[in-house]
């Protein structure tokens, strides 16, 4: 090894403010929502969490790639972020289980990530003025052509992206022994949750985005569960007729994140896009039926209506958002559903939350 | 109000002297304790016998209590004040939970009906306690490395014979790792047991198998009355398992855990700390992870109370810990406190870091001759300083670049060890010079396979380093003239002082910095925000960095600033860096005085330091806080930017003082007395003119160079000879000799180990009584504040000296030629502000021995004695808003006040206890007594002469 030289990279906005930074030895341009995650543990995990799909990604933590990847620690079967923006960029990793370098994995994935930004400055840019379309390249004498590339990406406001990584066909997890049988729509579905089932003695049967909820129901479930996703919930409009149907019969569901979002809108309750979203693993949110607190993993762009949860006669608020008092979680007052904003599988990030899981085969037991 | 209407008058328990294992960071937990406590309108009583501290300062708590850790202080503060509902044991270190302990099972706490917060004494023993604690770990199913208890030497030695080697034995209920050592021989086992079942007060060990190159971890916790935990902060030893951590250089946030474990040692912290008893506060969790693919997380142990690492910790991340864990111990919940950075998120909630921090501990081995300079399981540093940046590398440098042992950081300054086989040993044995030796080795082409293999140190810290290494061979290609910014940005995002680059373009520093103004690659400050700039904050708190840029829309090119400078008066005060011995706590606390009075005066007031263990470096203290090195590129560069009226050095100790003349040099105007006068006594020669034209006796002195010079310079003064260098702290090297052989000894050996220095050469006046004062002097006029006695004959350094105040035994003559002597060169000299001097009295003569125009170790003792602000005073008077004769002195004190040494010999065995012109006190202590008939008074006098040396 020799001291390694490298080329110019930089990060244009859609608002046409540049910050530069270093290729780490990949050319090339990647367009989407730029975004920030705080998280200092868990980066392989956030980079393949198909919910980021669309995104580019700021990490904070100022190194990434340290302890390089590692087969398991995956949330799906690639990288689903479109690009990665870090402050210092690691080309040798340290961790006896891993089974390759960070930068490997990134080509492997085809996915271009940039290193030496000033990721403190972009991120308190973003928070001032609110997340946007952003295009990263090592193309920086081309800023021009960049431009205009930049301006046919369309606004993730009103976008659907679910099925862009759902699966295409049906697939079962977990032991076909197992006491419970879960139906799940797979919105984006991170691996872990699947993993939380299953170790509750769950067999899950994950179907595509666009499943109706006949199609749910004939596997004959104890339970149903919609998934996390990336993307605006309002287009989902199949998913949310699945929702209303599980309502209507009263069966025992849970949604996260996407599929909380969708369970809302199913009880009419609208969802808006945040100013900046809540992405990372030190998120507290406050349990209003204990009292206590939870440090949550956090990844979404969208949220529900505060005032509209309150003021529904059938839906109860039961997690808040400590920082900025959004709603982290509902339940139904009469019905045997439930969902979190949040991430209770974290995968990165604590494990708090794992309690919900416990709650939803409760749920299952008792429906 | 607090949630717990019960509590409504709170004890706290300060740690005492400062010793190795427990200094300053207890000054600013305590601290921060008492003014959080207070914001809820609660009564606060204080016992601590450190008079150097900010926490004993009447303005402090409604009661303070300058005695002896002992129950029966804590019976008389009880009986005084029957109203006090609650103790606080948790902010004073292990000494505070010890005295807790004791009157626990006095059952004073009971007969007086005071309640124990912030921790319960189930959750003391059992952590204290390792054999209850590694049976509580085994029901919890928190695993431990195979560990046996010893309460004789007998089972000792069946334990060894059990386990095999090598082997850890620590003493139970002992502090910073006292009586612990690694065993890897057992030849060695025997006397290394006897002494740690000696070191124990229950005579007892713990025998574990060492678990030798497992990483280590620290994770700092908070858990309130509702049983909400967070962690605050994870910190990674880049020593493995085997140092003490206190002697380790640490890391914040992790570098080289990844997310799955790092979530199995967070539940396992969360869940030891519920085990371990119910009530709210702070913990320190310490786990060892084995570096292969298992992964495989041990418990090591668990301090139910905050500690060195909850201060690092609070620094690292900007959330105050033990603020928040007083609030928590009067029975508020976290989600009901807010973000003490932000004002507007929650307090649960953990923070996250976009920077890295190094801490980087400072040893005083030279301090300790004969000592054993190994690093190992008990701890020998005396300080420690911290350094944020934007990278490891950068941060690496930054804390390098603030331990103020000469070094400008990483290679690059010539300093580095060639020699294979030496380097190869100092790799072996740790010291305070093997964070320097890895990049030697590396550069030296040894491999960092054979690196690892022998300090066990992470390949991922290594390989930092030998990016470090290569970015220095690519540098050295160019000149001044050739280098691209590109590749000079990089060395200073690298954290490289100006001064390593001119190393290696061989130029001069202020070339480098020429063309870094040049090529527009300027210092940038960044806010240390607990948040990753998620959320707004509202604190003052900067790091400072290199960036890359970044453009408008409108083409304008530039590096984020977030330090936005105002158009208000400034002043920066420096700080003093790392604790030593010789410049400790006292220097803090008059820095953190001198921020205040000059915000007091309207200015706004700017504060400069790099040791995390202090108050002077908490946020909330100054108007804006500046945690950078004390090392002049990175406050020139603060001041370049701040514009500020001028420096204040005369606080800031040695480490300040030294800075002077370059800022004279620089225009830069000094605060109170001028570099000229400051320069003038610390010049021997000159100085002693100024004595001569005023009349003023000193002792015999010549200056020499050479062992020859020495010796003919013997033949004109008579032995005794006090041999020094010029410019040390501490009376470092220091040395009184009786004959010319002695006389030629030593001058060799301190021009080896000093080359180019000059050495003073005084007659030491033999059985003198030695004196110092302290006086604040605005040019007109003089005050003296205070005159202290030493107890113990001339010949001890004054900072190991017993001492009273007022004088036990002078009479009226020399009393007023130490009066007269004292204004006349405070006046001679043009102080303004303070100044130190050092006398000798013999046949009722008084000789000047030195005189140093700043605030001295003994001016926080002075004022703590008369409960006078003598700091603040001094303060206004440098700034020139107050003259001397503006204030009211009135000095209260009934009988004598005796300042009393502390030593740490305990952590160094083989040392000679001996006492000489060379300090070695790590802290001190107060004791009030009502007249000299006083029994402790009788004892210090006729002890006296003890530990003196020939």
């Amino acid at each position: 090894m020799k001291y390694n030289k490298r080329d110019k990279a930089l990060v244009l906005l859609s608002d046409g403010t540049i910050f530069y930074g270093k290729s780490i030895g990949q050319s090339g341009t990647a367009f989407g929502e730029v975004c920030f995650n705080t998280g200092t543990t868990g980066y392989q995990e956030i980079f393949t969490d198909p919910s980021y799909f669309g995104q580019i990604m700021v990490a904070t933590n100022a190194h990434i790639g340290n302890y390089g990847t590692k087969e398991e620690e995956v949330e799906s079967d690639s990288i689903k972020i479109s690009g990665l923006i870090c402050k210092n960029f690691s080309f040798n990793y340290s961790r006896e289980a891993a089974d390759d370098s960070l930068k490997n994995f990134f080509e492997k994935n085809n996915v271009l990530a940039i290193s030496d930004v000033d990721t403190r400055a972009l991120v308190s840019y973003i928070r001032e003025n609110g997340a946007m379309n952003a295009v990263i390249s090592t193309d920086v004498d081309n800023i021009e052509g960049l431009k205009e590339q930049l301006a046919k990406v369309p606004e993730m406001n009103g976008l659907e992206l679910a099925s862009k990584v759902s699966t295409k066909e049906p697939y079962y997890f977990g032991d076909e022994n197992a006491t419970y049988r879960i139906a799940a729509l797979d919105l984006g579905i991170k691996k872990n949750i699947l993993r939380n089932l299953a170790k509750r003695d769950a067999y899950i049967k994950v179907f595509p985005y666009n499943a109706t909820f006949e199609e749910m129901n004939e596997w004959n479930p104890d339970g149903y569960f919609l998934s996390n996703g990336p993307g605006d919930p309002e287009p989902l409009e199949g998913a949310q007729a699945v929702a209303k149907k599980i309502i209507e019969r009263n069966l025992p569901l849970f949604g996260i994140c996407l599929g909380h979002q969708v369970i809302a809108l199913a009880n009419g309750i609208s969802t808006y896009k945040m100013h900046n979203g809540h992405r990372g693993i030190n998120h507290p949110v406050k349990n209003l039926a204990t009292g206590k607190g939870e440090i949550t993993s956090q990844n979404h762009g969208f949220a529900i209506n505060r005032e509209e949860t309150e003021s529904h006669p059938d839906i109860e608020i039961s997690h808040v958002h400590l920082n900025d008092n959004t709603v982290a979680g509902i339940k139904m007052k009469s019905k045997n559903v439930f969902s979190v904003q949040y991430h209770p599988e974290a995968s990165p990030g604590p494990h708090d939350s794992s309690y919900l899981f416990d709650q939803f085969i409760e749920n299952i037991k008792n429906k | 109000m607090p949630k717990n209407k019960n509590i409504n008058s709170v004890l706290i328990i300060g740690s005492g002297p400062i010793v190795i294992g427990q200094a300053c960071e207890f000054d600013y937990s305590g601290t921060q304790a008492l003014r959080s406590l207070r914001e809820d309108g609660i009564e606060t009583i204080l016992i601590n016998s450190n008079p150097a501290t900010i926490m004993t300062d009447p303005t402090m708590a409604d009661h303070v209590y300058l005695l002896p850790l002992t129950t029966k202080s804590i019976i008389k503060i009880l009986e005084e004040h029957p109203q006090i509902d609650a103790v606080l044991p948790t902010m004073g270190g292990q000494t505070a939970l010890n005295l807790c302990i004791e009157a626990d099972e006095k059952g004073i706490w009971e007969e007086y009906n005071v309640e124990l917060i912030g921790v319960d004494i189930d959750a003391i023993n059992i952590t204290e306690d390792r054999e209850q604690f590694r049976d509580l770990m085994a029901k919890i199913g928190v695993p431990m490395a195979p560990q046996a208890t010893a309460t004789s030497f007998l089972k000792g030695k069946e334990i060894a014979q059990e386990f095999g080697f090598p082997l850890c034995i620590r003493s139970s209920f002992t502090l910073g790792g006292a009586g612990a050592a690694i065993v890897y021989d057992e030849a060695d086992f025997d006397e290394l047991l006897s002494r740690g079942l000696e070191i124990s007060p229950i005579h007892e060990v713990m025998i574990d198998k060492a678990l030798l190159g497992w990483k280590e971890y620290e994770l700092e916790l908070l858990r309130d009355k509702n049983d909400n935990v967070v962690i605050i902060c994870t910190i990674e030893n880049m020593d493995p398992m085997g140092i003490h951590t206190g002697d380790s250089i640490t890391v914040a946030p992790a570098m080289t855990l990844s997310d799955t474990a790092f979530q199995r040692m967070r539940d396992m912290a969360i869940h030891m700390m519920r085990s371990i008893g119910d009530f709210a506060g702070g913990c320190n969790v310490q786990f060892a992870v084995s570096p292969d693919e298992k992964e495989d997380i041990i418990a090591i142990e668990i301090n139910p109370r905050v500690s060195r690492s909850s201060a690092l910790a609070s620094k690292a991340t900007g959330y105050p810990i033990a603020k928040v864990a007083s609030k928590l111990a009067i029975g508020y919940t976290l989600d009901e406190l807010s973000n003490q950075i932000t004002k507007s998120t929650s307090a649960l909630f953990e923070p996250t870091l976009d920077y890295v921090v190094v801490k980087i501990p400072r040893w005083n081995f030279d301090k300790f001759e004969g000592s054993d300079r190994t690093l190992g399981l008990q701890m020998k540093a005396v300080g420690e300083v911290m350094a944020i940046g934007r990278s490891f590398q950068e941060a690496l440098h930054k804390a390098t670049q603030s331990l103020e042992i000469k070094r400008n950081g990483l290679g690059a300054d010539g300093k580095g060890y060639k020699n294979y086989d030496q380097i190869i040993d100092k790799l072996t044995h740790a010291s305070w010079d093997r964070v320097f030796v890895i990049y030697d080795a590396i550069q030296l082409g040894i491999p960092l396979s054979r690196i690892h293999e022998i300090t066990k140190i992470d390949m991922w810290f290594l390989k930092q380093y030998e990016e470090l290494y290569h970015l220095e061979k690519e540098i050295s290609n160019y000149t001044i003239d050739t280098i691209e910014r590109d590749l000079l940005l990089e060395a200073k995002q690298k954290g490289y002082g100006d001064r390593q680059i001119a190393h290696m373009l061989k130029c001069l520093e202020s070339e480098v910095h020429a063309r870094r103004e040049e090529l527009n690659i300027k210092r940038v400050y960044k806010l240390v925000d607990t948040c990753a700039a998620e959320f707004k904050a509202q604190t003052p708190y900067y790091y400072s960095t290199f960036e890359n840029s970044v453009e408008t829309t409108d083409g304008n090119v530039y590096s984020e600033n977030e330090s936005v400078v105002s158009d208000k008066k400034k002043v920066i005060v420096l700080g003093s860096g790392p604790n030593r011995i010789g410049q400790g706590i006292e220097f803090d606390y008059c820095c953190v005085h001198g921020v205040l009075a000059s915000a007091e005066c309207g200015y706004e007031t700017i504060m400069i330091n790099c040791n995390p263990e202090t108050v002077s470096t908490d946020f909330d203290i100054a108007d804006k806080l500046y945690f950078e090195p004390v090392f002049w590129e990175h406050i020139y560069d603060i001041i370049q930017h701040e514009k500020p009226e001028g420096v204040i050095v005369q606080l800031g100790g040695q480490t300040a003082l030294k800075l002077a003349e370059k800022l004279d040099r620089y225009g830069i105007k000094i605060i109170g007395t001028s570099f000229k006068s400051l320069d003038l006594a610390e010049d021997r020669g000159s100085f002693s003119t100024l004595l001569k034209e005023n009349n003023i006796p000193y002792p015999q002195f010549d200056v020499a160079t050479t062992a020859d010079e020495a010796l003919a310079i013997s033949d004109v003064l008579d032995f005794p000879i006090l041999v020094r260098p010029s410019y040390v702290l501490g009376g470092q090297g220091m040395k009184i000799v009786i004959n010319r052989n002695e006389l030629e000894e030593h001058v060799v050996d301190l021009l080896r180990t000093m080359p180019d220095n000059k050495l003073l050469l005084d007659h030491y006046l033999d059985g003198a009584i030695e004196a110092e004062a302290d006086a604040i002097c605005d040019g007109e006029n003089v005050y003296i504040i205070g005159i202290m006695e030493h107890i113990e004959p001339c010949g001890i350094h004054s900072g190991d000296s017993n001492a009273t105040l007022p004088p036990f035994n002078l009479g009226e003559f020399v009393m007023q030629q130490i009066k007269d002597h004292t204004k006349k060169i405070a006046l001679a000299l043009n102080t303004v502000g303070l100044i130190n001097i050092q006398f000798a009295i013999k046949d009722d003569t008084v000789y000047i021995i030195e005189a140093n125009p700043r605030a001295s170790r003994t001016v926080p003792f002075i004022a703590k004695a008369y409960g006078e602000p003598y700091v603040n005073f001094a303060t206004k008077v440098m700034l020139g808003e107050k003259k001397v004769t503006d204030f009211d002195f009135n000095p209260q004190l009934e009988g004598y006040a005796i300042k009393q040494p502390v030593f740490s010999f305990n952590k160094f065995p083989k040392v000679n206890k001996k006492l000489g012109p060379e300090m070695k006190s790590t802290g001190e202590s107060i004791l009030f007594i009502d007249s000299l008939k006083d029994d402790e008074f009788y004892n210090l006098y006729s002890r006296r002469k003890m530990y003196l040396s020939k």
